[in-house]
């Protein structure tokens, strides 16, 4: 392997440490088999669903309408909680630290953990897309336009979300703290956001969603994969992909600015001195 | 970039307070090319924050400081692959295997070669080195304790470093282990003339490893030489054994010599013994005396 410049090795170290975390992770059972599990349990429910029509939908079923929910939420929940558990279990385990004792070891540590992280949803998107048109239909009713919009999509919705998961991670700082302060809002935000459709919004939460980047990328995703008709159950009854890129821009922008700095600051407080206090105190926690 | 002749580490009147408490109160020493220095001191003597000062991980309250040529403040990627740190390891990378762990560490050294002196070392060759080839392909999870530091070692010099610095490097090490350890150092410096700063409360280990022992108590550096000059520079009084006339007779002197000269010339001694304060004994009344300082200080500050 040639050696380049200081910086695009880093770059390109972190990109092998992402795509060799992601090796780990297809060979763990725990990990693989939690996404088959989560994956086939929607799948069995959309199944029982499969001739549910939703009143108002313009004739769609319960299934179709809820795919792109369901791709949001993969993308909440794995650019959201994935990088923020990884950040603050690698902080308290001495990964960073093993990191900052080597040359820009930093870098090539959070390229690592953006691209494990991307890798990571592989799975789950694959375990419900692949056998979606086997069991419950084309869900695509915009053509190879509509998919290549929803790749769109799910991109934009990435990079609006795994910033903040990277937040998360680095102002809990512990696992159990990212429990309480990123997994459970993002919980809560799902089940309000409307996962398995827009009816299922309850009308006193319409407001709080439409803050947050869950229920744009669902809008934008159903805008792009929907036929016309199913607008009238969003929330203004029309489609409005201008203002869920917006948002979506926004949070990008915002987590963007703030990834780095919080990152910087947390990086900067691995020291062998901090660590040894920290096993003393997982170790006390048991 | 030669390290001989060239002065690696250099402190002056550095100070570090946490909370208010002092931990450093003006700390100076240099280290030299080609030595084996061990910072040695008890608990809570400052050893770790001193090391994480140089290291260029944390900033200090006071002083100067330049270690290879530069603040470890303002210290650049260049400059950190020329320091290798041997960590305690506790559980990063458990999935991991061996070999892949040390290979990609070892990765992030190769922009830093310059002609003549390749960086990294061999990775198959380091493995050998510490005893983990047979372990290369076993993930990081299922290593013992022992093997865990003995990674640490490998990765600690994976990327041919001027400055190798260890903080408490053997703690939790079987005695078999701890020699190998030992031997590893003793090679590196021979071999390669790296500079060792290793921390340890453990005296004997640093009379075993180290050229030089700086002893840090109470925020001060109390001793600064060989460990034999330390012996003789810390050391209290001797003591003078003996039995005469079917008693037995203790004495203390600083001495010894003319005490037991004067002693024999009396004539009627038997089963003399002169006992010299070991360094062990002085150093164990170093930390004591030091403790009842921090204590009575603890005291004046809570009235």
């Amino acid at each position: 392997m040639s050696t380049s410049a200081p910086l695009p090795w880093a770059v390109r170290l972190g990109l092998r440490r992402g795509v060799t975390e992601f090796r780990h992770m297809l060979r763990n059972p725990e990990d693989l088999g939690w996404n088959v599990l989560i994956g086939l349990a929607v799948l069995v429910y959309l199944v029982s669903q499969r001739d549910t029509v939703v009143p108002g939908s313009g004739g769609l079923t319960l299934p179709n309408l809820a795919l792109p929910g369901i791709l949001a939420s993969v993308v909440l929940f794995g650019m959201a909680i994935g990088p923020a558990f990884a950040l603050a279990a690698e902080a308290e385990d001495g990964t960073l630290l093993r990191l900052r004792t080597t040359p820009r070891g930093t870098t090539t540590y959070t390229v690592g953990v953006v691209v494990g992280q991307l890798l990571g949803a592989l799975p789950m998107l694959a375990i419900i897309l692949l056998p979606w048109p086997f069991l419950l239909g084309d869900p695509m009713h915009q053509g190879a336009a509509g998919w290549a919009a929803m790749v769109g999509w799910l991109l934009l919705g990435t990079l609006a979300i795994l910033p903040l998961g990277i937040v998360g991670g680095a102002l809990a700082g512990r696992p159990t703290r990212v429990m309480l302060f990123v997994m459970a809002p993002v919980v809560a935000l799902a089940f309000v956001s409307g996962v398995f459709g827009p009816q299922t919004v309850p009308p006193w939460a319409e407001g709080v969603v439409q803050v947050f980047p869950l229920y744009w990328l669902a809008h934008g995703l159903r805008a792009t994969t929907l036929p016309a008709g199913a607008e009238s159950l969003e929330i203004g009854g029309a489609w409005h992909p201008e203002i869920a890129a917006l948002v979506l821009l926004a949070w990008a922008v915002a987590g963007l600015v703030a990834a780095p700095l919080l990152l910087r600051r947390t990086h900067a407080r691995q020291t062998a001195g901090a660590l040894a206090d920290r096993v003393q105190a997982a170790l006390q926690r048991g | 970039m030669d390290v001989s002749g060239e002065t690696a580490i250099r402190v002056a009147g550095l100070r570090m307070a946490y909370d208010g408490r002092t931990v450093l109160d003006g700390i100076g020493f240099e280290v030299g090319a080609g030595e084996v220095v061990a910072l040695l001191g008890p608990n809570g003597a400052g050893k770790t924050t001193t090391v994480e000062i140089v290291e260029g991980f944390r900033r200090r309250d006071a002083g100067d400081v330049t270690v290879l040529g530069t603040d470890p403040e303002h210290g650049d990627d260049a400059w950190r692959a020329r320091i290798g740190v041997v960590l305690q390891s506790w559980r990063d990378h458990r999935r991991w295997r061996v070999r892949e762990l040390l290979g990609h560490l070892a990765d992030s050294y190769r922009p830093y070669s310059r002609p003549g002196f390749t960086r990294p070392r061999s990775v198959d060759d380091l493995l050998a080195r510490v005893g983990l080839t047979d372990a290369a392909d076993q993930r990081m999870a299922t290593l013992s304790g022992g093997q865990r530091r003995r990674f640490d070692v490998a990765v600690g010099l994976v990327g041919r470093p001027d400055l190798l610095i260890l903080d408490e490097p053997t703690a939790g090490l079987d005695p078999t282990a701890r020699r190998e350890f030992h031997e590893i150092v003793h090679e590196v410096v021979d071999r390669d003339g790296t500079v060792v700063l290793l921390t340890t409360h453990d005296l004997a280990e640093a009379e075993v490893v180290a050229d030089r022992i700086l002893l840090l108590a109470g925020g001060h550096v109390v001793a600064d030489g060989s460990p034999a000059s330390v012996a003789r520079e810390v050391a209290g009084p001797a003591e003078v054994r003996w039995s005469a006339d079917g008693a037995r007779h203790v004495h203390s002197t600083h001495d010894p010599v003319a005490f037991t000269r004067e002693l024999l010339a009396r004539g009627g001694v038997d089963d003399l013994e002169v006992v010299r304060a070991s360094l062990e004994d002085a150093y164990l009344q170093i930390v004591r005396r030091h403790e009842a300082d921090a204590a009575r200080h603890d005291l004046e500050v809570t009235r």
